[in-house]
């Protein structure tokens, strides 16, 4: 059964997810290559398929320095054992497994492959992401760090200080985020973290950027992510009757002026000459994955969003729409998004209970689409999902989202 | 032999006292601002493309947002290893007459307990730090009505 369209142009064909596999996250001092591979393998078993059957493999590269690491479509095709299929990378930081997912789809679409492997996976540094070294006052990741030290929970907090004198979010509002994430993530197997955390706890942890605290931050983890896609006529050919489908990925950029502050940028765009948008770039998004998949907000069972914060989920609840504009730890107090609410948001447990393995990310929060599509999430399934969507913003301008359907 | 004045970033603030700003650029054909500087093309869209030419920013703006960096942050920020670290602040200030957010750090001894949104600031010359040759100026951002 398909969701009700609403006809609105844009709306490209779907592609079928076959497969969806990960390596649990956590900080497991090895390489990414191995996270990556048994994603891989995980996936190609789910898809009931063989690597060797695979035309093309699509890597989301690594994250060194802000920029591309390794250049992971090849190494995963090596560690899988070379059979010739086509190669492609790609990176765009947080948002590069959405793009990896896109390009599967641009070739499915276009009839340059049957079914393709996407994979992402890192082994996080420890500490605070840093910039590359040497000397580069080109590169505005290095100049925030050298000018003004200005890490990612800075901007984090400047985004929850905001929240709080504009829409009267408050620090218990943020930590009932972690509380909730936190509880989900307890019933995922693939979560690093699968303690329930407390009010009290995310209170008595240290302020690393005021206001937030330790436990209002994502960690940096290990992990590994992958999906077989297919084409639909491959996937019946293949048996997959019903299978979970994307029926739209976002990867849109921000329009100018870009008035909100985003990393790692030191200002924003003046909006001197030109009125900006009536909507932000986050908002922008979503709205281009629901013009695409001619879904709105209103027809979504669940949501996975980009909790690099718990204040910046309930800046998503109001960029997905899923409420208006200041009423997002409202619908949080309410029990909307929790499990059992009208829609639960990360019930994977999210950053917050996975920590963040750049290029694994958004490819790991389609998993959880395809699992909970699929009814197959165990002790955190949605009742009823027909429809989710994936969001994530990537440094220097990516926008990512992903919405699939059954 | 005294120690160079030196700014951490070419061309993007000058002056001393009273006079120091933030220097940006305008667009001769659309009028855009931007900061940090854009030398070589307009990043309006809509713009044909006009000569870029320097412009001093706002000396007083409003605070948008701040935080506090409470941990040590990476290289290439520079600090003393043997020293305790002391956290400093960060505000993040919107410019009315230019539209636009500048992030700075708050002069030493201002706490996010002394702020709130849309309190007035202004920009002052400060010393982000020191080697044996250099002594390296950036920005900061000041609450008006406090003394230096």
């Amino acid at each position: 059964m398909a969701v009700a369209a609403d006809g609105g142009g844009g709306m490209t064909d779907e592609v079928a997810v076959l497969g969806a596999g990960m390596h649990p996250w956590g900080k497991w001092g090895r390489s990414f290559v191995e996270y990556g591979t048994v994603a891989a393998r995980a996936a190609l078993t789910d898809a009931g398929l063989e690597w060797r059957d695979i035309g093309s493999i699509v890597g989301a590269d690594t994250v060194r320095g802000g920029y591309p690491g390794y250049v992971a479509g090849a190494t995963f095709a090596k560690a899988l054992g070379w059979q010739g299929a086509r190669v492609t990378s790609v990176y765009a930081a947080c948002a590069s497994g959405a793009q990896a997912v896109n390009t599967a789809r641009a070739q499915i679409l276009s009839g340059l492959a049957d079914v393709v492997l996407v994979v992402g996976a890192d082994a996080a540094p420890k500490g605070f992401f840093r910039p590359a070294g040497g000397d580069r006052p080109d590169d505005p990741d290095w100049l925030r760090f050298r000018v003004l030290g200005a890490t990612n929970p800075a901007y984090f907090g400047l985004y929850a200080r905001r929240r709080m004198a504009v829409h009267g979010d408050t620090p218990e509002d943020f930590a009932q985020v972690k509380v909730k994430n936190a509880a989900l993530g307890a019933l995922n197997p693939y979560a690093r973290y699968r303690k329930p955390v407390t009010a009290e706890e995310v209170a008595a942890s240290t302020v690393v950027a005021d206001p937030l605290r330790l436990l209002d931050i994502c960690a940096t983890s290990d992990g590994g992510a992958a999906l077989v896609l297919a084409g639909m006529e491959f996937a019946r050919r293949h048996g997959a009757r019903d299978p979970v489908r994307i029926r739209a990925v976002s990867t849109v950029t921000p329009r100018y002026p870009n008035t909100v502050l985003d990393l790692p940028d030191i200002a924003t765009d003046s909006a001197v000459a030109v009125r900006p948008a009536p909507e932000t770039f986050r908002e922008s998004i979503a709205r281009a994955a629901y013009e695409e998949a001619g879904v709105g907000p209103e027809e979504l069972s669940f949501a996975e969003v980009y909790d690099l914060s718990t204040a910046l989920e309930l800046q998503w609840y109001e960029d997905l729409g899923l409420c208006g504009e200041g009423e997002g730890a409202k619908l949080l107090r309410e029990g909307t998004t929790t499990l059992g609410g009208r829609i639960p948001v990360n019930a994977s447990g999210g950053l917050a209970s996975f920590g963040e393995a750049v290029p694994a990310q958004a490819i790991a929060q389609i998993c959880e689409l395809t699992w909970q599509l699929r009814g197959a999430a165990g002790d955190r399934q949605v009742a009823g999902a027909r429809a989710g969507i994936a969001a994530n913003q990537g440094l220097f301008g990516h926008g990512s989202a992903v919405i699939a359907v059954r | 032999m005294p120690r160079m004045r030196t700014p951490v970033v070419a061309g993007w603030f000058a002056g001393d006292g009273d006079d120091f700003r933030l220097l940006g650029t305008r667009c001769s054909a659309c009028t855009s601002v931007f900061f940090p500087r854009e030398d070589a093309h307009c990043r309006n869209p809509e713009c044909p493309g006009g000569d870029l030419a320097e412009v001093p920013l706002s000396r007083r703006g409003h605070v948008w947002s701040y935080t506090d960096s409470r941990y040590r942050p990476p290289s290439p920020y520079v600090t003393n290893p043997e020293l305790p670290w002391e956290p400093y602040t960060l505000i993040a200030v919107e410019l009315a007459a230019e539209r636009l957010v500048v992030l700075g750090q708050a002069v030493p001894g201002v706490t996010v307990a002394d702020l709130a949104v849309g309190m007035e600031v202004e920009v002052v010359p400060g010393v982000l730090h020191e080697d044996a040759d250099t002594i390296w100026m950036t920005w900061r951002w000041r609450p008006t009505g406090v003394a230096a």
